[in-house]
């Protein structure tokens, strides 16, 4: 551990450190108003030290700089998913701030156990050691699964002990399939494992070896629980059913886009010898989620149900890119797959987020999560109607917003990839998906409301409210700068 | 011993820990089973780390064996000798004991307030939210 160890891991630990202070201000103030306050500008200290470190990558050769024992790489894939954990961190603590005020006691823990998870999910998108991958992932997973059960009541701990099972259980098949692959390859590391396994591999038998084909559907197991992949998708509705809406909010985005950014450097980095074979794999994962996503999501009378089947449909949208691969796309447009996913990440969260702040602020007030009790929000509530309306359009991808741009770089991705079957798949599901999306969009505008009483919503989740709202119609007119920072995150996945 | 037995002897463990937190009602009794899934997991890193790596190592014992003394005389950091790799396994093996210990503490929190709840522990009883 040298100084610069310290340096390149500096905004998990200012992040980590920041949950700790937010904690120990909750014993001291009386006024918890200020907890949310001192999150929100406490990330200012990762965010200068993540900036600090994107300025010093121009002056590295490779582009990326390796520290703690080769377990930890600071490059600007890494820093893309910092930036972005950063921003869903400030907006989902922003949105809760009324839902928190309303918590008798330990307000400070649940900012401080959601920043101790971010900082998990920024260590993730940086590990290149199957090791520091995995105590990454637990750091992530596990004050989540405090978050869920944070109401202490009926439905919440049986959201957190659904979590809790499911996930310890996915990650003993996780660390079950990285053990064969230590096995096999003698180490853990992912550049030396994607070294030693050129040298190994039997071409006649798919993944190259019997112990990889076991290993590596193991790891996709465990993977696909994080980025609730068809079928380890049990967990999902549950716990976004029973857990606080905005930790809903706060796992329905941030947790899928650290799961996809260790996914891609797994995959792509460590297993890129044999990536004709998990490609497979991750387009018909890719088809059945999106299917049975949708389907069940029809008959949903609950909204952050219905949420929970569409989050998984769009884990299936975002493996179209994971499956678009190199080897089969031509020369200059490699990275169109893996950048497409990003991208997506980005434009699924600004997205997700909008729809979830509105039904915060519009269930606060009713004190119901059913569909029914939307009706009429266009007259009580117009300003957080139109923006769910807004924001649902653009889950269905419909121009000009940013789902839709999401879905047609996957799409294109998945075309120039001979994935084609896997588009019309896609298109199809989008389809079948407008048939619920737009249910609610009809119930808030035209079905009466049970009371006239107008819906009022604090400085704070209305400003979250702007800034999601203003992205998606960004990210759908304007997509051009994201999608060059995103494609220059990915080049590191190509070496 | 060959490094098959130890394997088999893991999956053996890894199989019935995945079959007891798939079949069993109570909480505690499938905490203790994905406990032993994870002891399976720790076997077979193990063994590997036993048998796999010192292999690797065989192909050029010479140069293996001058690279520990040097790290040992110059006091190198580990992370950059063979001897880290030779213990890659078991190091990966603790981190997993430390990390199951802290899950199993957040599990049995949740289920003393899953209990307080509905004086219950069985896992067949949750099931409030369906659909």
């Amino acid at each position: 551990m040298t100084l610069h160890d310290l340096y390149l891991l500096s905004p998990e630990l200012s992040l980590a450190s920041l949950g700790m202070v937010v904690i120990i201000l909750d014993m001291v103030l009386r006024r918890k108003g200020v907890l949310a306050a001192v999150s929100v500008v406490g990330l200012l200290a990762p965010l200068a030290f993540s900036i600090s470190l994107w300025g010093d990558l121009s002056g590295e050769p490779d582009g990326q700089m390796v520290g703690i024992f080769n377990t930890l790489v600071v490059d600007k894939f890494s820093l893309f998913f910092k930036f972005l954990v950063m921003g869903i961190v400030a907006l989902v603590v922003m949105s809760s701030v009324e839902y928190v005020s309303r918590l008798r006691q330990f307000q400070g823990e649940y900012y401080g156990l959601m920043l101790f998870s971010a900082s998990g999910m920024m260590l993730l998108a940086a590990t290149t050691d199957l090791i520091s991958t995995y105590v990454a992932l637990e750091l992530t997973t596990l004050p989540l699964v405090a978050l869920a059960a944070f109401l202490r009541d009926s439905r919440s701990t049986e959201a957190g002990i659904k979590f809790l099972l499911l996930s310890a259980m996915s990650s003993a098949v996780l660390l079950y399939g990285m053990t064969l692959t230590y096995g096999f390859t003698g180490t853990t590391q992912l550049v030396e494992i994607f070294e030693r396994l050129g040298a190994s591999l039997d071409a006649t038998v798919p993944f190259g070896s019997h112990a990889l084909f076991l290993g590596v559907i193991m790891i996709v197991a465990g993977f696909g629980f994080k980025i609730a992949a068809v079928p380890f998708q049990m967990w999902v509705p549950d716990v976004y059913e029973g857990a606080p809406t905005p930790i809903t909010a706060y796992l329905s985005v941030a947790s899928k886009a650290a799961g996809f950014a260790i996914i891609l450097r797994v995959f792509y980095i460590g297993f890129g010898e044999i990536s004709l074979d998990w490609a497979a794999l991750f387009a018909v994962l890719s088809a059945v989620s999106m299917t049975v996503g949708n389907l069940v999501a029809i008959a949903q009378k609950n909204i952050k149900r219905m949420l929970a089947y569409s989050t998984i449909a769009h884990a299936g949208f975002l493996m179209v890119g994971v499956a678009s691969i190199a080897a089969r796309v031509p020369v200059g447009e490699t990275t169109l797959g893996p950048s497409g996913v990003l991208f997506y990440l980005v434009a699924y969260a600004v997205t997700n987020l909008a729809a979830f702040f509105a039904i915060i602020a519009i269930s606060n007030r009713t004190g119901s999560d059913m569909i029914s009790s939307f009706a009429g929000m266009g007259r009580r509530a117009p300003f957080l109607a139109i923006i769910l309306a807004f924001a649902i359009v653009s889950l269905l991808g419909i121009p000009p917003t940013a789902g839709f741009m999401g879905k047609l770089y996957m799409f294109s991705a998945a075309m120039k990839s001979d994935l084609a079957w896997l588009v019309v798949v896609g298109v199809v599901n989008s389809a079948i998906s407008a048939y619920y999306y737009l249910k609610v969009i009809r119930v808030m505008y035209m079905v009466d409301p049970e009371g006239e009483e107008k819906i009022h919503v604090a400085y704070a989740p209305q400003a979250a409210l702007y800034i999601t709202a203003l992205g998606i119609l960004a990210l759908g007119i304007f997509p051009g700068p994201l999608m060059t920072v995103a494609e220059k995150a990915v080049a590191v996945l190509f070496r | 011993m060959n490094l098959e037995n130890f394997l088999i002897f893991s999956g053996i463990i890894f199989s019935i820990g995945l079959y007891g937190a798939l079949s069993k009602k109570n909480v505690i009794t499938v905490l203790m089973s994905i406990e032993l899934m994870f002891n399976g997991v720790n076997i077979a890193l193990i063994a590997f780390s036993r048998y796999v790596v010192p292999q690797r190592i065989a192909a050029d014992p010479v140069a293996a064996e001058a690279e520990v003394a040097r790290a040992l005389a110059e006091g190198t950091a580990l992370g950059e000798t063979v001897l880290s790799t030779l213990l890659t396994g078991q190091v990966f093996a603790i981190f997993i004991i430390t990390i199951a210990a802290a899950e199993v503490a957040l599990g049995l929190g949740i289920v003393i307030a899953m209990y307080r709840n509905r004086e219950t522990v069985d896992v067949t009883q949750a099931n409030l939210m369906r659909g």
